[in-house]
């Protein structure tokens, strides 16, 4: 293979890195979206405390057990689960309160909620970018017979697809899975049931909050480094991913990150600066020619 | 068993429930009647928390549930068929009858039993909510809420755009759950069904009860029926 196709094969790789992480973003939004009816501008926010607190995590980690092998998989686990209590106090003691109200409150708390929190990450963390570590398990390149690729990379298009797997089973397979579901069809039918429709949304925005946290880790050492501006970004890039794919649509979210992934990186090769200009006519010429996006229910 | 002192209920504005009493008594088939608009479906939904009455009491097996949440009033053990079915149509019948399952509340109703009842939930049980027919919709509803085994069955006219074949196994249905000791309110426009299983009747106008008479009693009351039933 001469050196040009390798670089294209590689660029390709790292587009779809990219979208996939972008799928988990979206898939969590899809959730919030597809049950509540909540469009979450704080998700950036969400996956900008996941990589900081994943951050803190390594870093206190390797002050305490003096080598940094093994903090990165605690920062893993311990990452999200933050990242989904947060999300738990927030919808219990904020968004709930707006579900009776118009919508634009919805927007005006989780857009207010995004400010804040970026706010609160520069008083903690300070506003220079911080140095996000590789795992020294995944340090260095695999040999992949036609190219070398880093073994983060690798690790992370394994991985993700796994998670977005068993979040899919747990909403297609289970009993819970189904009682979310029914919930985002019709709400008082399944309180007539004795379900405790609150409950599910607290447990459901957790979960969708849980996975921009993972996204947060996940990203941390693909990008390198950490600042307060990182999730506002990636919120615009996962709603052009939700919008491209279908809103509500999981398999669409998908599609989506992947499709954008993919030409994020081809552009970025061919005509770099044009690059999120490009992402942003790709959504506008999907919603011209199927607005309800690439697998939207109508 | 249920017992519903002189509720005020509004919707929206409109003042529609205006003073309603009943007592149920423990395997009784109860039939609120009346016109659209007379409050019948306004009152169910006061009792089961969907529409909490401003005024009023309501008292289940001695527990006062006026102001219950829906699933609080559910896992006491009042369950309800509403008008439109309320199916879950993304879900399969099997899915749909498993969300009608209530940890707490186990007994005669399971997963077998509603399939052994209604063969044709377990013929279509892969089928998809959207993908069955007005008849079959009506049967997973009652099915559904017999999963979460109640005590107190509230069918808002179970009947309705249905073939003369499956209001008859509805109405059979309604009847063998009363004998084995289920308790029945059940509100309807198909008079001459609920005079074939129901044991008392109370008539609904303008958000009172005008009339209430043992089965024998309305049979044989043409002027009610007439007035204020015929359609």
């Amino acid at each position: 293979m001469t050196f040009d196709t390798t670089l294209i094969i590689s660029q390709l790789f790292n587009g779809l890195v990219w979208g996939i992480v972008l799928g988990l973003l979206a898939m969590g939004l899809t959730i919030i979206f597809g049950m509540m009816g909540v469009i979450n501008f704080a998700h950036g926010a969400l996956y900008l405390v996941g990589a900081y607190s994943a951050y803190t995590s390594i870093m206190a980690c390797t002050q305490w057990m003096g080598a940094a092998t093994g903090s990165f998989w605690i920062a893993l686990v311990a990452a999200p689960i933050a990242v989904g209590l947060i999300g738990m106090v927030v919808e219990f003691f904020l968004l709930r309160r707006m579900y009776e109200r118009e919508i634009i409150y919805q927007f005006l708390l989780t857009f207010g909620l995004t400010l804040v929190i970026q706010e609160l990450v520069t008083i903690i963390w300070g506003g220079m970018p911080r140095s996000f570590p590789t795992p020294d398990l995944l340090q260095g390149v695999v040999d992949l017979g036609f190219m070398l690729y880093p073994k983060y990379r690798l690790f992370v298009l394994i991985l993700t697809p796994l998670i977005m797997l068993a979040v899919w089973l747990l909403l297609v397979k289970t009993r819970y899975g189904a009682i979310i579901r029914a919930g985002t069809e019709d709400r008082d039918m399944v309180n007539l049931l004795g379900i405790n429709v609150r409950r599910v949304f607290t447990v459901v925005f957790s979960i969708g909050a849980a996975m921009a946290g993972l996204a947060g880790v996940l990203a941390g050492p693909i990008i390198g480094s950490i600042q307060p501006d990182l999730g506002n970004s990636v919120l615009l890039a996962s709603f052009v991913v939700v919008v491209v794919g279908g809103l509500g649509s999981f398999t669409g979210a998908i599609a989506g990150a992947i499709l954008v992934g993919l030409v994020k990186a081809v552009t970025s090769m061919l005509w770099a600066e044009a690059s999120n200009a490009i992402v942003f006519a790709l959504m506008a010429v999907v919603l011209v020619f199927m607005p309800q996006g690439l697998l939207g229910k109508r | 068993m249920l017992q519903v002192e002189a509720i005020h209920s509004y919707y929206g504005e409109s003042y529609v429930v205006q003073g309603i009493s009943m007592v149920l008594k423990e395997g009784e088939i109860l039939t609120l009647l009346g016109r659209n608009g007379a409050g019948k479906t306004t009152t169910l939904r006061s009792i089961v928390g969907l529409k909490p009455p401003r005024r009023g009491k309501i008292v289940f097996m001695g527990r006062e549930i006026t102001r219950m949440k829906p699933f609080e009033v559910a896992r006491l053990g009042i369950a309800m068929v509403p008008e439109e079915r309320r199916i879950f149509s993304s879900l399969t019948v099997e899915e749909n009858l498993k969300i009608g399952i209530q940890k707490g509340r186990v007994g005669r109703w399971t997963l077998e039993s509603v399939q052994k009842l209604f063969p044709i939930l377990r013929e279509r049980r892969h089928h998809r909510g959207n993908q069955l027919s007005g008849g079959e919709q009506q049967i997973l509803a009652i099915a559904r809420a017999l999963m979460g085994n109640p005590k107190f069955l509230i069918l808002d006219e179970p009947s309705e755009g249905l073939a003369p074949l499956i209001i008859k196994l509805i109405a059979e249905t309604i009847k063998s759950l009363s004998t084995e000791g289920m308790t029945i309110l059940l509100v309807e426009q198909n008079v001459e069904m609920t005079l074939q299983i129901a044991h008392r009747h109370y008539v609904l106008d303008q958000g009172k009860i005008i009339y209430s008479d043992t089965n024998e009693g309305l049979k044989n009351n043409r002027e009610i029926r007439d007035r204020y039933l015929s359609v």
